[in-house]
């Protein structure tokens, strides 16, 4: 913005704006805070300093006062907690129907997995003007998933899935930073973020062309031997996983969960932790059977089965974003 | 310290003339000499720490990680981190000032407990000495917060010998904090009523309260991660069926309540330069005291914005951000009633006072920058940027050392019995003040920019004021040697120190400069409220100083 000495980050997301205006209304409100409270230091300096024969008149305190500026600094900052907690509910409610991106963080690298099964490794391709959902976890220790110009971030923990989203609006490539100290490399755990044109990015993802993460998902699926349990005909000795995604569960011990990636991962990897009502704790884990990406794809395939029965426009998405023409 | 011309020499007996040799020193029980040990203690830390922060603003000159590796990068700003909060911030204000001022302030002997105050310096010396082996012995890297599972099973350096010297720390703070609750219950004079307690005793009894109930907090999680690394226990790694988040949890669960443990007292001493050096009463004597409990009391409340973005339910952040800015209210409190004492005063500008304005002015740009980071939408952008580290360092550095230097310089005649070298101190307060404010400025932009804490290389555009910012780091270290220097000079060569140089108020000034071993001759009776400038008048003019009234 100022050439080679920029004071402001690049701004390149719906969020981008909300924040910074947020950012701004606090920075005029602490400038006058900090005005006021600075020249009457100035003033009171000045006028007060020791002179001859001027003695210092003794005040105890007034209620009143301290009450006013009590309550008025209260009420401003009443304001800038209503107005962050709102922007912050809006960054933590990510819309049902965006484009999802799998990553992976690990010392010290981020991997994206595309729900065409594309991937790339420190480098990221998103759309301009669509809702973009990133799924991620750790292999190792927690990172944390930054992009100053989009003004969002998320701490990426290993052991469980925690997401973000953003809208990009403006082409272009940004810093991609991991903002939690991570070990030895972790100034060095920083890729791109390029922001295409709709046509381009179609173009690129068809470039990168891949087998759907659904269908390695469904091939693992086969393979890990889950599908001899978890079977459609409702004989089999687990549920039914079809239309699962996105709805709740009701348990063994009367609880009753929603089964987002978390309790899909969980399932997989503890199945003793929430035993779905009617079924016995019989399956084995699959703890250190299974890579962080082959769950991802497990996840995406136990997802795109909640497809047309669900009727919840995410799970549409699912399939859809399965496929590379998107 | 004895010369022909001092005032302790054959004169009469005071704590620093009432033994000679190491042994008399080392086995001590007065909370003077005590303090003292905790002075060379925590002067010689401060400088390692800084020593260490130096490196990190010279590495941070250049994009591009040159003058040392990655991992020396990762260990000096750890280190730093850990030796400056434990073994200096900590125990700064409280085990020199508090130790010393505490029994003089409310006219007593001593502490509750004197030997259980040596134990605690020993303590600290126990642990001073593993983190000073841990640093010797190649250092440690997990960053001085110990986020797991990094610090239990991903990192290969020393990070047992840190944990177990920062748990000696620990319980060394504890019993500071434990013999100052006692001793202002137990020991205050006749008189001394709650009421006519100094602000800095108050504050020092909020302290105490928090490092009394945080710290075995932090001690028993610090034990758990030793635990993790060693056996494998599965408390905090997820591979082992552990929870990282619960470890975050327990942490700041402490070091939130820490940085009210750093920044309380250095509040109490502000409060005493301010009426001294205003020649008035404190504005609002019982909302200040007030403010100080509610800062401990809500302090413990407030732990979880340190992980907004760390993967914790969106609900229970709105509730930790409301609280937040529930504990900012008493601050601003505090910081409108200093600004009202002055009104109608008739104030001076020695050291101290240009301390407690730099203080003032610095804490409020500190506590600021507080509310846009407790604030949600901003906090998920600023959140581990060097806007934290700006934030941070205006309330500790700016905030806390300034405080803590205001208090030096209050309270260096009665310490010394030597008058320090005005100009020169009034200089190094400006140094100070300048070198702070331009190292610690342009991080604000930088965070904000998004450039991430804990980074050794940077992108490039990030240069400009990461180059401000270290040519302001030298300076402010010209602005901490100069103290040290002058101080050490004062102590042969500073003009002999009357009993109360400041025409203050508070028994501490009643009594001569060093004061006697039990610290009075007759035990004081109060009559008085706190900081009754009315009745004591002006600071006396500079020939009177001259002439110490001890003799």
């Amino acid at each position: 913005m100022f050439g080679h000495f920029p004071l402001w980050p690049d701004s390149a997301s719906t969020n981008a704006g909300n924040v910074d205006a947020l950012y701004i209304f606090l920075l005029l409100v602490s400038g006058i805070m900090i005005a006021m409270i600075f020249s009457v230091l100035m003033v009171f300096a000045v006028r007060f300093r020791k002179r001859k024969g001027q003695r210092a008149e003794q005040i105890e305190g007034s209620h009143h006062l301290e009450v006013t500026w009590s309550i008025i600094p209260f009420c401003v900052m009443m304001v800038f907690y209503i107005w962050g907690a709102v922007i912050f509910f809006h960054e933590r409610t990510p819309p049902q129907d965006a484009t999802e991106v799998y990553t992976v963080a690990k010392q010290w690298m981020w991997k994206f997995e595309h729900k065409g099964g594309q991937r790339e490794i420190n480098e990221l391709h998103v759309p301009v003007g669509r809702d973009v959902k990133m799924i991620m976890t750790s292999q190792d220790v927690i990172h944390s998933f930054f992009v100053p110009a989009f003004r969002i971030k998320q701490d990426v923990l290993p052991g469980r899935y925690t997401t973000l989203w953003f809208h990009a609006t403006k082409p272009g490539t940004y810093h991609l930073f991991c903002s939690q100290y991570c070990g030895t490399q972790h100034s060095g755990m920083i890729g791109w973020i390029t922001v295409m044109e709709p046509r381009d990015y179609e173009a690129w993802m068809s470039g990168a062309g891949s087998q759907p993460l659904a269908v390695t998902g469904e091939k693992l699926f086969s393979d890990l031997g889950c599908i001899t349990c978890h079977r459609s005909d409702t004989q089999g000795r687990g549920p039914d996983l079809a239309g699962v995604f996105g709805k709740p569960v009701l348990l063994e011990d009367g609880r009753t969960v929603t089964a987002d990636e978390n309790y899909i991962r969980e399932s997989i990897l503890e199945p003793g932790a929430k035993i779905v009502k009617g079924f016995k704790p019989v399956m084995p884990t699959f703890q250190g059977q299974v890579s962080d990406d082959q769950l991802n794809a497990l996840v995406e395939y136990v997802k795109s089965l909640a497809g047309p029965r669900s009727g919840q426009p995410a799970a549409t998405n699912g399939v859809a974003g399965a496929s590379p023409q998107i | 310290m004895a010369t022909i011309d001092g005032p302790d020499f054959g004169e009469r007996e005071n704590y620093l003339n009432a033994g000679h040799g190491l042994k008399s020193w080392l086995l001590t029980v007065d909370h003077k000499r005590i303090a003292l040990l905790y002075l060379i203690s925590i002067t010689f830390f401060f400088f390692i720490g800084g020593f260490f922060a130096l490196l990190i603003r010279l590495e941070l000159l250049t994009p591009a990680g040159e003058l040392v590796q990655s991992d020396t990068y990762n260990k000096l700003f750890t280190m730093h981190g850990q030796v400056m909060v434990f073994f200096f911030l900590i125990p700064a204000v409280p085990a020199v000032l508090g130790n010393f001022l505490i029994p003089l302030m409310i006219g007593a002997k001593d502490l509750a407990f004197p030997r259980i105050n040596l134990l605690s310096w020993y303590l600290y010396i126990i642990g001073g000495t593993l983190m000073v082996y841990t640093i010797l012995n190649g250092g440690v890297d997990t960053g001085w917060t110990f986020y797991t599972p990094l610090s239990t099973e991903f990192v290969n350096t020393n990070v047992i010998s840190a944990i177990i010297g920062i748990f000696f720390a620990g319980f060394s703070s504890i019993l500071t904090g434990l013999n100052f609750i006692v001793t202002t219950h137990r020991m205050r004079a006749p008189g001394m009523t709650w009421s006519r307690l100094p602000l800095f005793v108050w504050a020092h009894y909020a302290t105490s309260i928090i490092q009394v109930l945080g710290t075995p907090v932090v001690a028993i999680t610090l034990v758990l991660v030793a635990l993790e690394r060693l056996f494998h226990l599965g408390v905090f790694n997820p591979a082992l069926g552990g929870d990282p988040l619960l470890f975050q949890h327990l942490f700041w669960f402490y070091s939130h309540p820490a940085v009210y443990i750093m920044i309380l007292p250095g509040m109490g001493i502000v409060s005493e330069i301010v009426c001294c050096f205003s020649r008035k009463r404190i504005f609002g004597y019982k909302a200040m005291t007030l403010a100080v409990v509610g800062i401990a009391v809500i302090g413990f409340l407030v732990w979880a914005h340190h992980m907004f973005v760390a993967g914790i339910s969106v609900y229970a952040a709105l509730i930790f951000s409301l609280l937040s800015y529930f504990v900012a209210v008493p601050s601003a409190i505090k910081v409108f009633n200093w600004t009202a004492t002055m009104y109608k005063g008739s104030i001076t500008y020695q050291t101290p006072m240009l301390y407690a304005f730099g203080f003032v002015g610095l804490f409020t740009i500190g506590g600021l920058t507080g509310l846009f980071l407790a604030c949600l939408g901003v906090d998920v952008h600023v959140h581990d940027t060097y806007f934290i580290i700006a934030h941070f360092h205006y309330i500790m550095v700016g905030g806390m050392v300034m405080a803590y230097l205001g208090g030096m310089h209050f309270w260096w005649p009665k310490i010394s019995g030597r008058m320090y070298p005005e100009g020169w101190g009034k200089l190094a307060a400006l140094i100070v003040f300048v070198g702070f404010n331009l190292t610690f400025f342009p991080q604000f932009i930088l965070g904000y920019m998004g450039m991430p804490r804990r980074y050794h290389s940077y992108p490039p555009e990030f240069q400009i004021l990461n180059v401000l910012s270290t040519a302001g780091a030298t300076i402010l270290a010209v602005g901490y040697l100069l103290p040290m220097v002058y101080f050490v000079w004062s102590m042969r060569y500073g003009k002999p120190a009357p009993a109360n140089p400041w025409n203050a108020a508070g028994l501490e000034w009643q009594t001569p400069s060093p004061p006697p071993t039990f610290n009075f001759d007759e035990e004081p009776v109060v009559t008085w409220e706190a900081y009754n400038y009315d009745e004591i008048g002006e600071i006396p003019e500079k020939e009177k100083e001259e002439v110490p009234v001890v003799h």
